[in-house]
C-alpha cells in the first residue's frame, strides 16, 4: 500500500483516469483532516458542473439494483456514472456492512467508479464526506453522480434532499396515504418510483403518492414553477421502467436549468457544506473547552445544584465566542 | 481512529453458491469494527481487482468451498500484484491440509478452515493487514 497520500498527486493521477489514486482520494476525504482541507481547495475550482442525483428510501426498497440499472443505461448513453453508495455503521463497535455493490454486478466496466461509505457515526462525518466525495467524483470528470442512501436519519434526507435531483424508491404496502402526508422524505423527492410494482398493492401505492401530490396543489407547497414529481412504476429486477426512471432525472434536469433552480440548488448545497464545516470546526473547540478546568469547575457547580445546566452553559458559550 | 479503520473486500471467486460462511464472516467483521465490502457470489478476479482499487480495501477475503482453491486463490494474489496492489489474500472455507503449504508459498497471507473462531477470522485479518502497512 502506498503510504505517501499527497492530495495533489494523488489528484493529478485520478484525474488523468488512474481509478487507485481516486480510491485513495476518496480514502482521504473519508478520514478529515488536514488533507481533506487541503483536497477541497485543490478541488474546488475543478468544478465541472456533473449532475448530482440522490437515490433514497428505505431498506430493501430495490434503490441498489435500480442504481445499477441505471448506471447501465448511462455507460450506454456514453456517460461516466460514478456512485457513492452510503451504508450505516454499527454505533456499537463502528464496523459496517457494505452490500450495495453486490446488487451493481452486472455493470462493472471501465466506465463506472462505485464507492461504498460507511456513515461511521461521528458526528457530521457523513454530511462533510459526501460533498467532498462529490467534488472529487466531479474533478475528476464523472458525470451523472449517484448518491445512494438508506432515508432513514436527519443527515440521510438532509444528503439525499440536496442532490440536484432526488429519487425516492417506495414499494407496495410502505404505507397508505397518511404516511404518504407525514413530514420527511416525501417532501423532497423530485422523481418517485415505486418499485417491486409485479407485487400486490402498487397501484394502491402509487394513488396514495398521486393523492399526497394533489394535496401539495391546494395547499401551494408545489414548487412554484408547477413542476410536478412524476411517479414512475419500476421492477428493478428485470429492469422495467428503469428507462423511465433515467427519462424523468433528465427532464427534472432540463427543467432546473431552464428555471434557474439549479444555480439556487447548487448555492444552497455550497451554503450547508460551509454550515456543516463550521459546526465541525466549533465541535472541536467545544470538546476542547469541555475539558478545561474552568468547565470542569462550572460542571461542579451544576453538581453541587449551584449553577443550572442553562446558566453553565451561557456562561461557556461566552468564552467560546468572547 | 477512522485512520486506523480497516476495510475489507469479501467475496466469493468463480462458480461456487455456497455462501453460508460469507455471511457469517461478513458479520463477524463487522462486528469486530471493520468495513466490509460485500461483493457476494460468481466475482471474477478483475472485479475483485476493481473493487479493491475503487474502495481503496486494506485485505481480501475469499471464500472457497468449490475445491479450486490451488487455481483461484494463486490467481487472485496474481491479479492483485499484476495491478500493483500490495493487499493481503486470506482464504478461508474448505481448504486440505495437504495444500496448505502450496498456498502459502503462492502468497496467501492465511486460510481459516471450518474450525476457525470469530476471534481467528478477525486477528487473521487484522494481522494481514498489521504485516502491510508496517512494511
Amino acid at each position: 500500500m502506498t503510504t505517501a497520500r499527497d492530495p495533489e498527486d494523488l489528484l493529478q493521477r485520478a484525474r488523468s483516469g488512474e481509478r487507485r489514486a481516486l480510491g485513495q482520494l476518496l480514502t482521504v476525504v473519508e478520514r478529515g483532516g488536514a488533507a481533506a482541507d487541503e483536497l477541497t481547495r485543490l478541488a474546488h475550482p475543478l468544478f465541472n458542473g456533473a449532475q448530482i442525483v440522490g437515490v433514497t428510501g428505505a431498506p430493501g426498497a430495490g434503490k441498489s439494483t435500480l442504481t445499477g440499472k441505471l448506471t447501465r443505461l448511462a455507460v450506454i448513453n456514453g456517460d461516466r456514472p460514478a456512485v457513492l453508495a452510503v451504508d450505516p455503521s454499527s454505533p456499537i463497535t463502528g464496523g459496517a456492512i457494505l452490500g450495495d455493490r453486490v446488487r451493481m454486478n452486472d455493470v462493472a466496466g471501465e466506465e463506472l467508479f462505485i464507492r461504498s461509505m460507511a456513515t461511521r457515526g461521528h458526528s457530521g462525518g457523513l454530511a462533510l464526506a459526501v460533498p467532498g466525495a462529490i467534488r472529487v467524483f466531479d474533478a475528476c470528470e464523472y458525470d451523472p453522480i449517484i448518491i445512494e442512501t438508506v432515508g432513514v436519519g436527519q443527515v440521510e434526507v438532509d444528503v439525499a434532499g440536496t442532490a440536484d435531483t432526488t429519487v425516492v424508491v417506495v414499494t407496495p404496502g410502505w404505507g397508505d396515504a397518511v404516511q404518504a402526508n407525514k413530514a420527511g422524505l416525501l417532501e423532497v423527492a423530485d422523481v418517485f418510483v415505486v418499485n417491486k410494482s409485479d407485487r400486490p398493492g402498487a397501484d394502491d401505492a402509487r394513488r396514495d403518492l398521486e393523492m399526497m401530490l394533489d394535496l401539495s396543489h391546494v395547499t401551494g407547497q408545489e414548487d412554484a414553477s408547477g413542476y410536478r414529481p412524476p411517479i414512475i412504476m419500476a421492477n428493478s429486477l428485470d429492469g422495467t421502467g428503469a428507462d423511465e426512471v433515467w427519462k424523468a432525472i433528465a427532464l427534472h434536469r432540463a427543467h432546473l436549468e431552464s428555471t434557474g433552480q439549479l444555480a439556487v440548488r447548487r448555492r444552497g448545497r455550497l451554503a450547508a457544506e460551509v454550515r456543516n464545516r463550521l459546526a465541525e470546526l466549533v465541535d472541536v473547540s467545544i470538546d476542547e473547552l469541555m475539558e478545561s478546568s474552568d468547565s470542569r469547575a462550572l460542571l461542579e457547580s451544576t453538581n453541587q445544584k449551584e449553577t443550572s445546566p442553562a446558566h453553565a452553559a451561557r456562561q461557556l458559550l461566552d468564552r467560546l465566542f468572547g | 481512529m477512522a485512520d486506523e479503520q480497516i476495510r475489507v473486500v469479501l467475496a466469493k471467486l468463480g462458480l461456487d453458491g455456497h455462501d453460508r460462511g460469507i455471511k457469517i464472516v461478513a458479520r463477524t467483521l463487522r462486528d469486530a469494527g471493520m468495513e466490509v465490502i460485500y461483493l457476494g457470489l460468481r466475482q471474477t478476479t478483475k472485479s475483485i481487482v476493481a473493487a479493491v482499487e475503487e474502495e481503496d480495501a486494506d485485505a481480501v477475503g475469499l471464500s472457497m468451498h468449490n475445491a479450486g482453491h490451488l487455481t483461484l486463490a494463486p490467481a487472485m494474489v496474481q491479479a492483485l500484484a499484476d495491478a500493483d496492489l500490495d493487499v493481503p489474500v486470506i482464504v478461508g472455507g474448505i481448504v486440505p491440509n495437504v495444500d496448505m503449504s502450496e498456498l502459502d508459498g503462492a502468497g496467501v497471507a492465511a486460510v481459516l478452515g471450518p474450525g476457525a473462531s470469530a476471534e481467528e477470522v478477525v486477528k487473521a485479518v487484522a494481522d494481514a493487514v498489521a504485516a502491510k502497512r508496517t512494511q
